[in-house]
Order: C-alpha cells, then sequence, then structure tokens
C-alpha cells in the first residue's frame, strides 16, 4: 500500500507541476491584456525606463526596474480609445493583415479540398509523384520559397511600384503564392484517403455522380478536419511576416504582424492595447475550433484511431 | 477488385484499385488541376528558375559559372554567420521541444483534476499572435526588466539579454513557448494509442514505469517522434518572426539569422547570391529529411 501513497503523492506533485507550467504559458497574454487596460501614466511609471523618448517635464514617478503588472491600479479603456480615434494607422494595418490572410484562408482551403480530393480517389503513379513534389516543398522553409516567389512576383510585375494599381499588385504578391501552399493539400489528403471506399460505392448504386459524393459525402466527413486546417492557416498567415517584409516595398500595406515590431519604444501603453485588438480574431477562433483543431492536430500526425 | 457494375459497358477499361468509369477518374485527376496550376506558376517553375540563376552570373549575360557563386556564398562573412546561428539555434531548440513535450504528454497521461483546461492553456500561445505579447517578453528580458530583477534579488548579476550572446536564450525560450502545446497533443494521442495489453503484461512481470517507458513506449512513438521532430524542424525557422518582432532589421550578432541574411540581399537584388542561398538551404533539408527517414525506418519497424 506504500506504492499506492507514493501514486497518490505523486500525482499531487505533478496535477501542481501542470497548473504552474500552465498558468506561466497563460501568463504573457493575460499579462498584455491586463496592461492594455492601465492608463498611460502608469504605463510610463512602470516600463519608463524603457521607452527612449519620454518627455522630461513630466513630475511622474518612474520606477527603476520595469515592473511587469498583474492588475491595473486603475481600469481604463483611454488606451483603446487612442488606438480607436486617434492612431487610424494601426486600424489600416488591422485592415491591412485582414485583406491578406482572409483571402488566402478561404481560397486555400477551397482549392486544397478539390485538390485533396483528386489525390484520394483513384491514386496513380503520376498522382503520387505529383503529392510527393508537394510534400518535398511543403517542408522547405519560407527562406527557399521566398526566393521562387520574388522572382515570379518580378516578372510578372506585381513588384512593380510605379504601375497603375501598385497597391493591389504588392497585396496579391504575397496572396497568390499563400493560397497555394500545399500544406492544407496534404493535410486533407491524408484525412480523406482514411474515408472507406464502400461508402462511395454505396452512394454509386444510389447513382450518385462525383459531384454528389464530393459535397455529399467527403466534406462532411472532413468537417473537422477542415475547420483546423483553417485555423492553422489562419493563424500561420495573421502572423506572416517574412512575405510582407520583401515583396511589398510600401509600408502602408504592410500587416499589424510586422507592423507591431515598430512601436517598442514608441507609445507602450498604445502597443498593449493594439496588441489585444490584434490577438480578437485568433483568440475567437481558438475558442470556437479548439476541439477541432485538437482532433485536426492529431489527424496530420497519422495517428490511427 | 473486379466488380461487376450495374451498368454494363460493352468497353471496360482495366480496373486498377478503384472501379470508376472514365469520366469519373478524369473528373477527379481535373480536381487537381487549380492547385497544380498555382503551385506550377508560383513554386515548381520559379524554383527551376532559381536552381538556373544560381549557376549562371549575371541575369543579362548569362553566363554559367559552375558552383562559383556557392563557393562565393560559402566565403560570405555574413552569410556563415547567419547560417551558424539559424543551425545552433535548431540543434538546441528542436530537440528540447520534441523532448519537453513528450515529458508533459507523458505527465498528462495521469489521472489529474482539470486536464482540459491545463491543456486549452499550454495549447493557447499556439493561437496568440506573436505580434500581441512580444511587448511582455521584451519587458520580461529588458536590461532593467523582470528577469533581472529576480536575478538581482537573488544576489545575482543581470545580465543584457538582448544584447549579448544570450539573446539565443530569449528566442529558444518563445519558441518553446509557442511550439510545446503543438507537440504535446500529438504525443498525447500518440500514447493514447499504445495497446493496454503489452503494458499490463510487463507491469504483471514486474517492468517498472521507466523500464516500460524506454522499451515499450518509445518504440511505438517512434513515429510520432519523427513526425514531431520533423514538424518542429520546420518551425524552427519561421523562429525569424519572433526575433523580427524582438529587434528589428539588424539584431545583436547572435540572433543575426538566415532570414535577416536573405532580407538584406533582397535589398540590393543580387540574384545569383539569393538563389545559391535558397538552393544550398533546400538541399540541406533534403538531407536532413532522407537521414531522419532512413533513422525511422530503421528503428521503428515492426511496431503494427
Amino acid at each position: 500500500m506504500a506504492r499506492r501513497r507514493k501514486e497518490k503523492i505523486l500525482n499531487i506533485a505533478v496535477t501542481l507541476f501542470l497548473m504552474t507550467a500552465a498558468v506561466m504559458f497563460l501568463l504573457p497574454t493575460v499579462l498584455t491584456l491586463a496592461n492594455s487596460f492601465m492608463t498611460s501614466s502608469e504605463i510610463s511609471a512602470n516600463y519608463g525606463t524603457m521607452i527612449d523618448n519620454m518627455t522630461s517635464d513630466k513630475k511622474e514617478f518612474i520606477s527603476e526596474a520595469v515592473n511587469l503588472k498583474f492588475i491595473p491600479d486603475k481600469v481604463t479603456f483611454a488606451q483603446f480609445r487612442s488606438v480607436l480615434l486617434k492612431s487610424p494607422d494601426y486600424l489600416l494595418k488591422f485592415w491591412n493583415s485582414v485583406i491578406l490572410t482572409v483571402p488566402i484562408t478561404v481560397f486555400q482551403v477551397l482549392i486544397a479540398l478539390f485538390a485533396s480530393y483528386g489525390f484520394a480517389r483513384y491514386p496513380g503513379k503520376i498522382k503520387n509523384i505529383i503529392f510527393f513534389a508537394y510534400i518535398i516543398l511543403m517542408i522547405m522553409p519560407y527562406q527557399v520559397t521566398l526566393v521562387p516567389n520574388f522572382l515570379v512576383a518580378d516578372k510578372l510585375g506585381f513588384l512593380d511600384e510605379t504601375a497603375a494599381n501598385a497597391d493591389l499588385r504588392q497585396r496579391l504578391a504575397v496572396i497568390l503564392p499563400g493560397i497555394f501552399s500545399p500544406f492544407s493539400v496534404f493535410l486533407l489528403t491524408k484525412v480523406m484517403r482514411r474515408i472507406p471506399i464502400s461508402y462511395v460505392e454505396a452512394a454509386k448504386l444510389d447513382g450518385a455522380n462525383e459531384f454528389q459524393i464530393i459535397t455529399r459525402i467527403y466534406i462532411p466527413l472532413c468537417k473537422g478536419a477542415i475547420v483546423s486546417v483553417t485555423m492553422l492557416v489562419f493563424i500561420d498567415y495573421w502572423n506572416m511576416v517574412e512575405q510582407p517584409l520583401v515583396l511589398m516595398k510600401n509600408k502602408d500595406l504592410h500587416p499589424l504582424s510586422v507592423f507591431l515590431s515598430q512601436i517598442n519604444t514608441g507609445d507602450i501603453g498604445l502597443a498593449f492595447a493594439v496588441g489585444v485588438i490584434y490577438m480578437v480574431p485568433s483568440i475567437l477562433l481558438f475558442l470556437y475550433g479548439e476541439d477541432y483543431l485538437i482532433d485536426g492536430i492529431v489527424y496530420s500526425g497519422g495517428i490511427k484511431g | 477488385m473486379n466488380k461487376e457494375s450495374i451498368q454494363d459497358r460493352p468497353k471496360r477499361r482495366k480496373r486498377k484499385n478503384q472501379c470508376g468509369r472514365l469520366g469519373e477518374r478524369i473528373f477527379s485527376s481535373a480536381c487537381i488541376v487549380p492547385s497544380l496550376i498555382g503551385v506550377l506558376i508560383f513554386f515548381l517553375i520559379p524554383f527551376g528558375i532559381v536552381i538556373y540563376y544560381s549557376f549562371i552570373d549575371n541575369p543579362f549575360k548569362a553566363n554559367f559559372v559552375g558552383l562559383d557563386n556557392y563557393t562565393a556564398l560559402l566565403k560570405n562573412f555574413s552569410f556563415k554567420k547567419a547560417a551558424s546561428n539559424t543551425a545552433a539555434f535548431t540543434l538546441i531548440s528542436v530537440p528540447m521541444a520534441v523532448i519537453f513535450s513528450l515529458w508533459l504528454a507523458s505527465l498528462l497521461e495521469r489521472k489529474i483534476p482539470g486536464k482540459s483546461v491545463i491543456r486549452t492553456f499550454l495549447l493557447s500561445p499556439l493561437m496568440v499572435p506573436t505580434a500581441s505579447v512580444v511587448l511582455v517578453w521584451q519587458v520580461l528580458f529588458h536590461n532593467h526588466g523582470t528577469l533581472n530583477s529576480i536575478i538581482e534579488a537573488f544576489g545575482g548579476q543581470s545580465i543584457d539579454w538582448m544584447k549579448s550572446s544570450h539573446g539565443q536564450i530569449i528566442i529558444i525560450a518563445m519558441f518553446l513557448w509557442k511550439n510545446l502545446g503543438y507537440n504535446m497533443i500529438l504525443f498525447m494521442s500518440a500514447l493514447a494509442a499504445i495497446p493496454k495489453d503489452i503494458l499490463e503484461v510487463a507491469e504483471l512481470e514486474g517492468a517498472g514505469k521507466f523500464y516500460q517507458f524506454i522499451h515499450i513506449k518509445l518504440r511505438y512513438l517512434s513515429p510520432t517522434i519523427l513526425f514531431v521532430f520533423i514538424l518542429s524542424l520546420i518551425n524552427s525557422f519561421k523562429i525569424f518572426r519572433e526575433v523580427y518582432l524582438l529587434t528589428g532589421d539588424h539584431p545583436y550578432s547572435k540572433m543575426y539569422m538566415l532570414q535577416h541574411f536573405m532580407n538584406n540581399t533582397f535589398e540590393n537584388t543580387d540574384y545569383q547570391k539569393l538563389s545559391a542561398a535558397a538552393i544550398l538551404f533546400a538541399l540541406v533539408m533534403i538531407v536532413v529529411m532522407a537521414i531522419l527517414m532512413t533513422a525511422d525506418s530503421k528503428f521503428g519497424k515492426d511496431v503494427e
């Protein structure tokens, strides 16, 4: 029975450890949230030493060390108000992020759905070779794929800054390669290949044509994976930094993911508020689809079960 | 499978592994076409052009110069620095990502209250955009920041994290923070898929938990370990995002990574250097993958 006791104590220790770890993982997010509600004097009191361009005529208390506070002394929406009303810059960049990420996500998943169906049904030698090329492409880091993307964009005139609709072109230079990234195809093909043929045969006996097979059988069965893929693609491109830096010379078009790096030493309180606004779509998506996400992660790992 | 289909057709094609009329097979191939066109235009064909560029000296004259571009690259100081930083980071952080997440997953196997809450918290960094929380990281590691305050409270000497070779520790921490949750989920499902009967037999025969882990569970886990390793490898190159958000275009020495080199080279449109670097990197990735695949096929067989 001593073993039982030891097990129990170990379990408690492990639980405590895991809870601490979980809280620590959540900390950066919570801190950003909490700090966004602080007034600017509290921010400068705490982070003063970090801010470069502090005006020295303010008689404010600046602590020597930079403190991370959890609970603001006074909860205020002032920062958010500044973001929305006084600095439309940030909202513009937010809109840039949306305009880049949403088309990429939507179209990538759509096109990938059809391509995965094609790969999953009637496998053949040529298809397998193509699929293999997709896999090789998928493991290449952005550092490798950016160079071809850049070259194509240049040749096709997307990078031309003097053209009539230069803005649109630069956006397309980022959006188009994103739409054709092979990741979604890979994941969805994996899922679709597991669907038993007997379903399809039964449907065919009932007289279904190919299109109906896709819409009535494959897509409903893959719903979880589709949600999961959408989430993973969204978060990858919502965060994207490499592509806009290289492909978009016009800084006004940069998404928030790039722009936020330039606020470091400026108005920190504002930065927190912008950070919060920026994470809202992501977190909403996460809360909605967490279970789907986990299922999708499991599928991508190819675990049986 | 030679099945008699309900509609008898005078001309039947040879059945492969799924019966289907020719029209249906063509349709399924047609489904791939949109994706394939895009991939060809934006990735595969340009990739060929990049390979071509890496072997010539000038986009206008197009003289074939063999491996000159590559040797010039390998002698380039910035490239060497970028490559060694990137390699060092990857070699340290990827194994850590695999081992720690496996450890966390096996901890979560026990009967613990609040398992799903813990799981959600650990997974949350994946969906929180780095740009949003980068300030917190900066504050933590600032010269007068939180971590240093704690160190000084214990009597140690504060370290200038961002501007020294300790900068690597920050980005390793950020990398682990973001990716442990994802890897852990993969391991959790893999652990759940291990057949229980073998473990029970081992337990009855007196095998301790540790022995069970090393000799039984690891075998079943090896395909997942490979997959998590590859995934973490791919993600480790995305660390550029965190570094850029933390330090901007020109970071301190140890944090200068391959993507920084590429970015700065894009500025002066030196296509040859760029192409050679990209191809070199691609080759390294392919070689690494080949090594990993052969390692897996040697260690992880017969676990069905």
